[in-house]
């Protein structure tokens, strides 16, 4: 199987062809905003960080700012700075070098002399990316140089039965071709972990499966949360769920059946092919931000109660099994696979029909929330603590 | 599929889907390894459930009532015996489970957790 895609300077294929204007803290975040509005496939974010953070939150954000910005669907960053903030447009600049050689450009607000003057550069700026990756042409790639995340959010019962067995049959299919599967969401694999380990394809591995659950469980603790007792849930049960185990595999399915490869930190890139676990938070839009920094080039994500999200750099496809849902919030959801629900079609069928659908948004065709412009400023970065 | 949105194209109706039409659907087997399957509606005691397995339709008599979501056992599953859902344990039997019966949280637990 195979997709056209763009190929970087730095070897990887991206399946978009975004100019990112990046802010390196909040203060720049306006000012990216509009230079990013002036510039026709130019896509900024919302960063809340960059400034008053300790060492451990601004390692996390220079980590998912770089991430982003050596996305594959990145053509070119240009990287918006304030001029006194932490984390300081020089440090981040090295730290994007040492992730990817694709084009790159740095202003600062206070050397330029305010607001109008960084417009009036960042867009001219701008406008030559733009100009420069408006040249590049597709070409024709394996389907192994595919990254897919998979996330599950607001879910019910039909996300666990049907949604992400399905995405679970994409994840397989995808990892028997070469390519890479990546699931996450830490605290939803609490009660699995076990399971997951003896999947996984290295006592290594195995050993920091059960590492990763024990220190979110613990930082959870810190601050008074616990998240394995009462699971699941009077709620849970009622739904038909009996362990913490069924559970935790209805969240975790989504990442199919193959060996674990590798456990992945936060935002960081994948070292390997194959299925891999980013260890993130639960929390759905912090999960995708990992995600595409750690070099998804597209999320699958599925869900029973409907969910807008989407992505400023890769494509969120969302899915479902609910056919009420799918109907309520048809200009957000993508995918409609009550048919399984009802027994009309089977998880294998329709999942094989999803990595098809899944070649021909590679290839360009968007998701809903490409075209209505949701997850424009959806990015969120994991926190270890206040600010400064 | 939904009304003016074709997720996927529709594709010719086969006998088998035509069958599959007829006698309707209303369980749902995940992975083949599975001793348990998840009712998709509500079964009264004596009805029968229907799933789709390796491409056929299989059927299994309910002998207990089934709400909406809730599992039954495939097979007879003996005490402490492995209860499999996505190909994967689940739980182990707390007591003989009989073929067509409720399975839940009354006669399954966690698995004991190895060392």
């Amino acid at each position: 199987m195979e997709f056209h895609g763009y190929k970087r300077p730095d070897g990887k294929i991206g399946i978009r062809n975004h100019v990112l204007i990046l802010p390196t803290v909040a203060c720049a975040n306006e000012t990216c905003r509009i230079i990013a509005e002036n510039l026709p496939e130019a896509v900024s974010m919302v960063n809340q960080n960059g400034c008053g953070e300790v060492e451990g939150n601004r390692r996390i954000t220079q980590t998912v700012l770089s991430g982003l910005a050596a996305n594959p669907n990145v053509f070119g960053t240009l990287m918006i700075g304030l001029g006194c903030e932490l984390n300081q447009a020089e440090e981040m600049s090295r730290i994007i070098r040492s992730k990817t050689n694709k084009p790159l450009e740095v202003l600062l607000i206070q050397e330029e002399g305010g607001t109008l003057n960084t417009l009036n550069k960042g867009i001219r700026i701008g406008q030559d990316f733009v100009r420069q990756a408006s040249s590049c042409q597709r070409e024709l790639f394996d389907i192994s140089h595919l990254t897919i995340g998979m996330e599950c959010g607001g879910s019910d019962s039909t996300s666990g039965l049907v949604a992400n067995p399905v995405i679970g049959r994409v994840s397989d299919l995808l990892v028997d071709r070469g390519g890479t599967a990546m699931f996450s969401e830490t605290t939803e694999i609490i009660g699995a972990e076990h399971l997951l380990a003896q999947r996984a394809a290295s006592p290594e591995v195995g050993k920091e499966i059960f590492e990763i659950v024990e220190r979110r469980e613990s930082h959870l603790r810190s601050v008074g949360e616990d998240v394995r007792s009462g699971q699941p849930s009077p709620g849970n049960r009622a739904g038909g769920l009996s362990t913490i185990e069924e559970k935790s595999l209805g969240c975790i399915h989504k990442g199919g059946t193959r060996p674990i490869m590798e456990v992945v930190a936060y935002a960081n890139d994948p070292k390997t092919k194959g299925l891999v676990i980013m260890d993130t938070p639960g929390y759905d839009v912090v999960s995708v931000t990992a995600k595409v920094a750690g070099g998804c080039q597209l999320i699958i994500f599925t869900t029973g109660r409907g969910n807008p999200i989407g992505n400023p750099i890769a494509p969120v496809v969302k899915v479902t099994a609910n056919r009420d849902t799918f109907h309520k919030m048809r200009d957000n959801i993508d995918l409609d696979f009550s048919e399984v629900l009802e027994g009309r079609r089977s998880i294998e069928e329709v999942g094989n029909e999803v990595l098809e659908e899944v070649i021909r948004i590679a290839n360009g065709k968007k998701t809903k929330a490409e075209i209505y412009g949701f997850g424009f400023t959806e990015t969120v970065m994991s926190r270890i603590c206040d600010y400064v | 599929m939904g009304e003016d949105v074709a997720p996927f194209p529709s594709r010719k109706t086969s006998i088998r889907r035509r069958l599959m039409m007829d006698k309707k659907i209303n369980a749902i087997l995940i992975h083949s390894n599975d001793n348990v399957i998840t009712a998709t509606e509500s079964l009264q005691t004596g009805s029968v459930a229907r799933y789709q397995s390796d491409q056929e339709i299989a059927e299994i008599t309910v002998i207990e009532d089934i709400p909406k979501f809730h599992k039954i056992a495939l097979a007879d599953i003996q005490e402490s015996d492995p209860v499999y859902k996505y190909g994967q344990l689940i739980g182990e039997a707390m007591k003989t489970i009989r073929k067509g019966s409720h399975v839940h949280d009354h006669n399954i637990a966690s698995p004991k957790r190895k060392p």
